[in-house]
């Protein structure tokens, strides 16, 4: 079996599943946000009854994150609702708006916070809830209706997926980042390539990431349609989960030749710096064939590029530098906003390094990398041409539909947010780190 | 399946993602909210991009924006539809404007999933793609037993995929009618 089969196998009781069966899993955290966890709440109370109990109050986790700093009554309204059931149902995992609680985006959250568990089952209300698979955990995104079914039964339908495998051979060249291999794959495969899939990343290229690094790449499986995406555990994963939490997890690994639905490999030293065009994930160029077009705009943040590490990066070559374009940086929680304070690069604090560079500074949350309320910081409204760290550019992703958005890793971000067009980072970053090893 | 859904069409065409279905900043109305849940059917669909809204004319509304309902029943779509954001408003802002089927060649597997167990919608497949075959405001009529979808306008039938695994669901309603029918809750 591969990692995902066991892991299913596991929660079903079972000791063998095979992928295209449908299994009725147990489930270890359920994850619910303010977008959908009002809806997941009424349905909960719709079926169970206005004085039902959830399964398990330690495995339920509510973290807003979505529409935080808006004056928007019906988005405020929502938090609310969030605020009352965790009283009510004195849920322990609530990260409470305006409270030192207050996390933001919660696929970052989770892993600070210690809920990302290798062999686990993790199921979200949100589709980026893959993330989580950089862990070796089972994670994947569901609806209200299921998520209410989970809060009441803490079980859930689960369709076994096949297996797509990407290795990355060798080490990854310095001017590359996680979110170069991730474009260049859904490029490679379609926003469809994995529908239906679990998408695992291996390879030294991989294994030689840091945590963050590979959270980038499991982050956007959803974008090739992918249900899951996962990496075995290792010493790197043991060590930033035992840090964070005192649960005694069962990491799962790969049988040696389990059957995959397909294997493909690509030899690190030849990636390049990659985009998504306008207005597909999957509309790939390298950075030197879209070089030079013309931006308004220049955003770094979300669940996949608002990493302490995305900001360091793009630190490296914002400094000493002003940005030609309106650039918005957004810690995705409240920890990287802190640590943008505390993490120095060439003697300056990154914080400093932003706002020295004329950046816009933001609150954690997923603010405008899925548009929102009107009033959302760093929202497109226009004609806005931005490059972005973020996941998604489908029309009117991060707010207008007549913008276009452009995803690129934190260095083609930073090096074009300096010079207002596409440009290759290899442009500015230090003469150590732009020769390929 | 043993129903008969009859209406005029609503053509769009690939990849048609949850901020199209519904926009990101339409989703803080309350579902459970008879007055406020009817904004869901106004907004379905107005993420489309103009042109590609109502194919193969274009510029045509799903939802006229005066109005909670829409006047088309089904909506076809190619490849890849609902694919994006798992947020359950995208098949239920279907639904709530009056739609009671997609029919598309694939699905993004959240949306498919959403629409099943919330029982919004019936996500049916077909063989080929029909964007090029069904106009918007074509009537149409999807006979479930049959499996095939009439364009009773034009007086052409194409195939439809069986339902397969999650007719089950599909015909209780929902997954918690389902689970309830088989004495899981």
């Amino acid at each position: 079996m591969t990692l995902t089969e066991k892991i299913l196998a596991k929660a079903a009781g079972r000791t063998h599943v095979d992928a295209g069966e449908t299994v009725w899993v147990n489930v270890d955290i359920l994850m619910t946000h303010d977008v959908c966890g009002p809806p997941t709440i009424g349905i909960f109370k719709r079926e169970f009854g206005e004085n039902a109990r959830v399964w398990d109050k330690n495995k339920v986790v509510i973290i807003p994150d979505h529409y935080i700093f808006t004056n928007d009554k019906y988005a405020n309204r929502n938090i609310d609702i969030l605020r009352a059931f965790a009283a009510d149902q004195d849920l322990p995992h609530y990260y409470d708006v305006g409270t030192e609680r207050y996390k933001g985006v919660c696929h970052v959250a989770m892993p600070e916070e210690g809920f990302t568990r290798p062999g686990d089952v993790l199921f979200g209300t949100d589709s980026h809830t893959c993330t989580a698979g950089a862990f070796g955990q089972f994670a994947t995104g569901i609806g209200n209706t299921d998520a209410g079914f989970i809060l009441g039964t803490g079980k859930l339908w689960v369709k076994v997926p096949e297996t797509m495998k990407f290795i990355f051979e060798g080490e990854i060249p310095p001017y590359i980042m996680a979110k170069d291999l991730i474009l260049q794959i859904i490029g490679d495969i379609g926003v469809d390539g994995a529908t239906y899939r679990a998408m695992e990343f291996a390879g030294d290229g991989v294994m030689n990431m840091d945590m963050e690094g590979r959270m980038t790449l499991t982050n956007m499986v959803i974008e090739g349609g992918g249900k899951n995406g996962v990496i075995e555990p290792d010493e790197v994963t043991f060590d930033y989960v035992r840090k964070r939490t005192d649960y005694d997890f069962t990491p799962l690994y790969n049988d040696p030749n389990p059957k995959y639905h397909s294997v493909r490999r690509y030899k690190s030293a030849d990636l390049q710096p990659m985009v998504a065009k306008p207005h597909s994930p999957d509309n790939k160029a390298t950075v030197t064939e879209v070089r030079g077009t013309r931006l308004t705009r220049a955003y770094i943040g979300s669940c996949t590029g608002g990493k302490i590490s995305d900001f360091e990066a793009a630190a490296k070559i914002i400094k000493g530098h002003q940005v030609g374009v309106e650039t918005y940086v957004v810690p995705a929680t409240t920890l990287v906003r802190e640590q943008l304070k505390t993490t120095y690069y060439d003697g300056e604090t990154l914080w400093n390094i932003f706002v020295q560079a004329g950046a816009h500074m933001g609150e954690a949350s997923c603010a405008a990398c899925l548009g929102g309320p009107s009033d959302t910081f760093g929202r497109l409204q226009h004609e806005e041409i931005c490059i972005s760290t973020t996941n998604r550019n489908f029309p009117g992703r991060m707010g207008s539909k007549k913008a276009q958005v452009y995803l690129a890793s934190p260095y083609t971000v930073a090096a074009s947010a300096i010079t207002g067009k596409i440009t290759d980072p290899r442009e500015y970053l230090p003469v150590e780190e732009n020769v390929s090893a | 399946m043993n129903k008969t859904i009859k209406g005029k069409a609503f053509v769009v065409g690939n990849d048609i993602d949850t901020d199209q279905i519904i926009p990101a900043e339409h989703l803080v109305y309350s579902l459970d909210d008879p007055e406020e849940r009817q904004f869901y059917g106004r907004y379905a669909l107005s993420g489309v991009p103009e042109k590609e809204s109502g194919l193969p004319q274009g510029g045509i509304p799903f939802t006229p924006q005066d109005k909670f309902r829409s006047e088309y029943k089904v909506i076809i779509g190619g490849k890849n539809f609902g694919c994006g954001s798992s947020r359950e408003h995208a098949p239920f802002s279907l639904q709530e404007a009056g739609a009671e089927a997609v029919v598309a060649t694939g699905y993004a597997r959240i949306f498919y999933r959403n629409a099943v167990d919330g029982g919004f919608i019936i996500p049916y497949e077909s063989h080929d793609d029909l964007v090029g075959s069904i106009s918007t405001g074509d009537e149409v009529e999807i006979d479930g037993e049959l499996n095939i979808i009439k364009n009773h306008t034009t007086g052409k039938s194409f195939p439809l995929k069986k339902l397969g695994d999650v007719i089950d669901i599909v015909e209780a309603g929902g997954i918690f009618k389902y689970a309830a029918k088989h004495g899981m809750i």
